[in-house]
């Protein structure tokens, strides 16, 4: 099987938005679904959320930052060339029937993976306020889809170059006390983004979802290299999850497990850049 | 004349020493001399016991009868008909409690070394180009395969000689399940399975890897894409964890994902992309195969001292005598009658000692094993910096829970008849996804049981 790239968009420097022929994936995909893709044949298996699905197309969209060696390598790619490997539609879909009224909150390259759930809450006639923080004005993706996916945007930078100045948990606040009562947020972004949102939430008894983003091998739930304790129990983020409550979730211990393999990462991703700068150099 | 020696023809095997410091295969086999030695002392009993302990039923004696004469290619037709993956059964079976338990010659001395006749024969087509050319007339009707381990291949490839058209879906990337990601290179070289799969598809059955079924498409999808009927062989994969503190710490894995990284991701290669752990000293808990696999592995992955903490005696080690054997000779320290109490971590979240407790025999539990009890104020610590868990696995709830009737037991196997069938009409179900975590050649011949059982299915809907 082959999983062509039928589009290539740089969002930002860091940030690309790529949509990939995969019709069975896109047929059956939800908000908060992920696939894992594997750019060659000696590739390692990285996850990513679907974006957004074209059921007609057949296509699935991705978009990732280039934060190592494999997503660099994944951003040498271009239309019309294929990935080696693309499955899903994995985890558990976001849950989101019956809300009325929502926050959801979105940090940098999380603002993909709170896009498609924005987008599902707002279609079922949710009154949706979607808040998106980046670090400044010219790392700002998605600006466009996410005022069309929300009742109400609100951008943040967090050095006050465009929009609210602040980080997204100083928005909320503002938001919570202004009286605006949600049935439920939900955060997506770095580790410690969530854990933020949640101690805020927390105080104020508003249930909080939260999509993590553990390390990945098989996506199945075959090894539980994405273990998560969540309310003392162990879950596996790749079939129970991606989405916890985040009032359970011990974010310490899954924090420390992410930096799990930062050496070989860092190390991976210098020795990328040398082999692109010897074959561009 | 037969051969009367009390003993196996000796194998050569790479130095403990050299071994436990790369991935090349321990056994080397034996040469086309050695393999007819070994064959000539077989009595060739016409009752032929060793048949019967073959959950496969190969024609033992008939094929080493055709390898004492040098027929290897004979002996390769014969061998091929009653078993789809010879190559790899020779290797990873359990022959001591199987075939070769059952062989007259073991009543006094060593029995008829099948498994190493049988891979000697399997290796020789495979190096000569042999393949079993088997007529296939088609039937037109398709059906449709769930997980590609051992018992999906093998009733795959019985469907395929039927003249069904088979596809197989497989949620990984590679097919072969365990023997693609669990069992390590040095046990079972990948490059064998990916022969072995290929001699499959030259059958005409199709492979798709990367449909994780449950997800992608259903059970009932399928079914309305026209397949008559659907095996599902998709295993035991869910890792269990102990439920003792300190299990999220860094340096804690399951088997499964220490095997995988290894064996499938290819993490013991120079420029792997996909990492793992450099560890200095490794506790692996549990007594199986698995285990051993995942502690001969840490040992070649550069760790100093990697132990088996069991909670029983040497005695009870599930794991194959063979296997125990080697992971001794490689150096792989065994701490019996142990049985851990909690994980401990430094300031970043790595593990650096496990606590552990030691045990005594006491009264016969359910299973007839003695049951381990602690021995009150022996608490100790073991300095490890990785723990690997393989403590056993149970079937992977996505296909029962997207699948409308298809009833599991309390341990999540489903439940099967006496043919194979399901409780939904048109499934069947063989391997480790009906009887939980058991060996490569039970499964296969689940599959092969399944195949029969399916065949009867759609004929009798005619």
């Amino acid at each position: 099987m082959s999983f062509k790239i039928v589009k290539k968009q740089p969002l930002n420097p860091e940030i690309t938005l790529m949509s990939i022929e995969a019709p069975l994936i896109a047929a059956k995909a939800k908000a908060g679904q992920f696939i894992i893709l594997r750019v060659d044949e000696q590739g390692e298996r990285i996850p990513l959320t679907v974006a957004e699905t074209d059921k007609d197309a057949g296509t699935v969209t991705i978009i990732y930052q280039k934060v190592g060696a494999t997503t660099m390598q994944l951003d040498t790619l271009n239309e019309g060339e294929s990935l080696h490997d693309f499955v899903g539609p994995l985890g558990t879909p976001t849950h989101i029937e019956g809300l009325k009224k929502v926050a959801v909150v979105g940090g940098g390259l999380g603002c993909a993976i709170a896009y498609p759930i924005a987008k599902a809450l707002h279609e079922q006639g949710a009154e949706v306020h979607l808040i998106a923080g980046f670090r400044t004005k010219d790392l700002i993706i998605l600006e466009d889809m996410m005022k069309n996916a929300s009742t109400h945007l609100y951008l943040c930078t967090d050095d006050g170059s465009f929009g609210f100045s602040g980080f997204v948990t100083d928005q909320l606040k503002e938001l919570i006390e202004a009286g605006n009562q949600y049935d439920e947020v939900f955060a997506i972004g770095p580790l410690p983004m969530m854990k933020f949102v949640c101690r805020l939430t927390k105080q104020h008894d508003i249930k909080t979802t939260v999509s993590m983003n553990p390390i990945m091998v098989d996506g199945t739930g075959m090894c539980g290299g994405c273990r998560v304790t969540v309310g003392g129990e162990m879950k596996f983020a790749c079939v129970d999850g991606p989405d916890f409550d985040g009032h359970q979730v011990d974010f310490d211990e899954i924090i420390a497990r992410n930096a799990s393999y930062k050496e070989f990462e860092a190390q991976q991703k210098a020795h990328f850049c040398n082999l692109r700068g010897e074959i561009h150099g | 004349m037969a051969n009367m020696s009390l003993t196996k023809v000796k194998i050569s095997e790479q130095d403990p020493a050299v071994r436990n410091h790369n991935f090349l295969e321990v056994s080397l086999g034996y040469t086309a001399e050695e393999a007819m030695e070994e064959a000539s002392r077989c009595l060739g009993c016409k009752n032929e016991p060793c048949r019967g302990g073959c959950p496969v039923a190969v024609s033992i004696p008939q094929f080493i009868a055709q390898v004492k004469e040098g027929n290897f290619a004979e002996a390769y037709r014969i061998l091929s008909g009653d078993n789809a993956l010879p190559a790899v059964c020779g290797r990873v079976c359990p022959q001591e409690t199987q075939c070769e338990s059952k062989c007259v010659r073991g009543i006094k001395g060593e029995p008829v070394a099948i498994g190493r006749l049988e891979r000697f024969v399997a290796d020789w087509a495979r190096e000569n180009g042999i393949t079993n050319e088997v007529k296939i007339e088609k039937n037109g009707d398709k059906v449709a395969v769930v997980g590609s381990g051992p018992a999906g291949l093998t009733c795959a490839g019985e469907l395929a000689k039927m003249g069904y058209d088979v596809t197989i879906f497989e949620a990984l990337h590679t097919a072969g399940g365990v023997l693609s990601y669990g069992i390590p290179e040095f046990r079972l070289p990948k490059e064998i399975v990916r022969k072995e799969i290929e001699g499959l598809q030259k059958m005409g059955v199709d492979v798709e890897t990367n449909m994780v079924i449950g997800k992608v498409l259903s059970i009932d999808e399928l079914f309305e894409r026209g397949y008559k009927a659907v095996f599902v062989g998709s295993g035991a994969g869910l890792p269990q964890f102990m439920k003792i503190p300190g299990e999220g710490l860094c340096g804690v894995y399951s088997a499964n994902e220490y095997l995988t990284r290894i064996n499938l991701m290819k993490a013991y290669t120079e420029g792997a992309p996909t990492p793992l752990l450099h560890s200095k000293s490794v506790a692996v808990v549990g007594g199986g195969n698995v285990a051993m696999d995942a502690a001969r592995c840490a040992k070649r992955m550069g760790a100093d001292k990697v132990y088996i903490v069991y909670r029983r005696g040497e005695e009870e080690l599930p794991a194959r005598k063979e296997e125990v054997h080697h992971a001794k000779e490689e150096g792989i320290i065994f701490e019996l009658l142990t049985a851990p109490l909690s994980i401990e971590g430094d300031e970043k979240g790595r593990v650096n000692k496990m606590k552990c407790i030691r045990m005594e025999l006491g009264e016969p539990d359910a299973s007839g094993r003695r049951r381990p009890v602690p021995v009150e104020g022996s608490e100790f610590d073991m300095e490890v910096d990785t723990v690997i868990m393989a403590i056993g696995t149970s079937p992977n709830p996505l296909i029962r829970s997207t699948t409308p009737g298809l009833e599991a037991n309390k341990k999540g196997c489903l439940v099967t008849k006496e043919d194979a069938s399901t409780t939904r009409e048109g499934i069947f179900c063989g391997g480790d996804a009906a009887t939980g975590a058991a060996t490569v050649i039970l499964a296969m011949g689940a599959g092969k049981h399944a195949a029969k059982s399916i065949d009867e299915y759609i004929k009798s809907k005619k």
